[in-house]
């Protein structure tokens, strides 16, 4: 207790060199695979992503399907509806990785490093682009399982894929903004519920004219219904018609608020205090 | 010798409160100082200043001559900080922590590797090394925090009350952890409630009150204030009766007994003095009300 510490014996400030700095790539990179760890870490949010529109496409394939379409091929019209759900639920993941990044200790060690912090988001986004996509092709063989019979040209299956894309890619920063303005990680779960509802007012699962006329104008309206129209387009080869100018405009349009939204709440949230 | 660490007329104030008040502070290169502080103190706002988390009202703070305002970039580039609550990934593992840090902190791919590796032998978290970090126990995580800190080697280390809930062994060999780094020639500045943890690593100590320094020097001077031991009469209910400070040798402790009113009765024990006693010393008042019985 009372041996007292030796003064110093190194007096140079450069006595320790400081280390070299991450390159942005680097630093993107690394976060990257830090939510893709996570991912396999945690499977649960891949399972769900996975389970539960594969489980609402076989209710409505088989329980109601023969009730909305007697004839059967109901398969064929609610698949690409499925996909959009698929993708919704895989995202809504986001909101709450990024809410707990936020409230965690973690988030201030690398704002005291020499990085661009926000990367942390982009690491979070990019990991869900490729978990999604990977939902996504595993429900579609779910659904060919099933009885599922698309007719699309190689060419138009790419299209798809690139449209989906486009669309996981908006929807998940819009979760990562939930997220970010989010006071705890179980808020961004339930702020991100209301996007899930979405898909059902859309001609998801049955066509907008059964519905009454004032829905009809929410259905035909809200974004989701051109980019499952051009989905079924281009699978099936039904009438694209300007779906599909819509559904990549409103991909374009809902990422670039939910980016410019993102950096602004992440400015807001850990700026300096 | 130069200055690593400078803080002028700092100020700082949160909704009407003001935490820090006109706060100068100097570390120089290579030092190592101890902001002893009660709880409400300005501990953790003057780290949150240092490292860039926090932006001062007014005032300069500079770090290895680096504006921590101005050119916060180039302070980040020269520190580290482990601060009070864990700043670590409870999903991956304690090596995959390593790793990641390391990449970010500039590493190489392999470099990484290694000096994760290194880490985790050197603060024997290997068994643990590849289990999810929200497994590991208060002990693991804060050595696991400090490792990682210390994973690019930076030249100047905040510490913020690194000890805080830890069990008497663990503390143990944080303190040879810290002990270690300070001789390697890290500047580091920790804060702590406990006038033990200052008095074992820092060679200077700074008392902070109420956002202000109110004492400052070495562990021995400050000790001269308070005396190296206190003479406790409990009563006998067990009750603290009185205390008195007294300096370890036999006359001093004749001269405290003497100086005992006549008539008083119950049991005598010496003990170490805490932060309390040096408040009590420098300050005239105790530090708050609640940290009586916190002695470290």
């Amino acid at each position: 207790m009372t041996t007292l510490t030796s003064t110093p014996t190194t007096s140079a400030p450069a006595g320790v060199a400081p280390a070299p700095v991450a390159s942005r790539l680097t630093v993107t990179g690394t976060f990257i695979a830090r939510s893709l760890l996570h991912t396999l870490r945690t499977p649960d949010a891949l399972i769900m992503a996975i389970a539960l529109p594969t489980m609402l496409m076989l209710l409505f394939t088989f329980v109601f399907g023969g009730a909305i379409e007697p004839g059967g091929g109901y398969v064929d019209y609610v698949v690409p509806g499925i996909i959009l759900l698929c993708a919704g639920f895989g995202a809504a993941s986001t909101a709450v990785d990024v809410a707990n990044d936020m409230t965690e200790g973690i988030i201030d060690r690398f704002r005291t490093m020499p990085i661009r912090a926000a990367s942390v988001i982009t690491g979070h986004v990019v990991a869900s682009l490729v978990r999604n996509l990977v939902a996504t092709a595993i429900v579609i063989a779910v659904a060919v399982l099933v009885g599922f019979r698309p007719t699309g040209s190689p060419l138009e299956w790419v299209a798809m894929f690139a449209l989906v894309a486009a669309y996981i890619l908006a929807i998940t920063y819009l979760f990562a903004a939930i997220g970010l303005a989010a006071s705890s990680p179980e808020a961004a779960s339930g702020y991100g519920f209301f996007l899930m509802f979405l898909p059902y007012l859309s001609s998801a699962f049955v066509p907008v004219d059964s519905m009454p006329e004032w829905l009809q104008w929410v259905a035909e309206n809200q974004p989701l219904t051109p980019i499952i129209e051009t989905i079924r387009g281009l699978l099936l080869g039904t009438e694209i018609g300007n779906s599909g100018w819509l559904a990549v405009g409103w991909c374009a349009f809902i990422l670039v608020v939910a980016v410019v939204l993102t950096r602004i709440l992440f400015r807001a949230k850990a700026g300096r205090r | 010798m130069s200055t690593a660490i400078a803080l002028r007329g700092i100020s700082k104030t949160y909704g009407g409160t003001t935490v820090l008040h006109g706060l100068d502070l100097e570390v120089a290169a290579g030092g190592v100082l101890a902001l002893l502080g009660p709880n409400g103190a300005g501990k953790t706002t003057t780290i949150g200043i240092l490292s860039t988390l926090v932006a001062p009202d007014s005032g300069t703070a500079t770090v290895c001559g680096h504006d921590v305002v101005r050119e916060a970039d180039a302070v980040r580039r020269v520190i580290s900080v482990t601060g009070q609550s864990s700043a670590v990934d409870g999903v991956l593992s304690g090596r995959q922590n390593l790793r990641m840090m390391g990449r970010l902190g500039g590493l190489g791919r392999r470099a990484a590797r290694e000096r994760a590796d290194q880490l985790l032998d050197r603060f024997s978290l290997d068994a643990a090394a590849d289990k999810r970090v929200s497994t590991y126990s208060g002990g693991m995580r804060r050595k696991l925090d400090l490792a990682i800190s210390l994973i690019g080697t930076p030249p100047v280390v905040f510490l913020d009350e690194p000890t805080t809930g830890l069990d008497t062994r663990s503390r143990q060999s944080l303190w040879d952890e810290i002990r270690t780094l300070a001789d390697a020639g890290t500047t580091v500045l920790l804060t702590t409630q406990y006038l033990e943890e200052a008095d074992r690593l820092a060679d200077r100590i700074a008392v902070l009150e109420h956002g202000a320094i109110v004492a400052d020097g070495t562990a021995a001077e400050l000790k001269a204030r308070v005396g190296s031991e206190v003479l406790a009469l409990h009563g006998a209910s067990g009750d603290t009766v009185l205390e008195v400070p007294t300096d370890g040798t036999l006359d001093g402790l004749r001269a405290a007994l003497a100086a005992l009113p006549a008539g008083v009765s119950g049991s005598v024990a010496l003990r170490s003095p805490s932060l309390d006693d040096v408040f009590l010393a420098v300050t005239g008042s105790p530090a708050t009300p609640e940290l009586v019985d916190q002695k470290g």
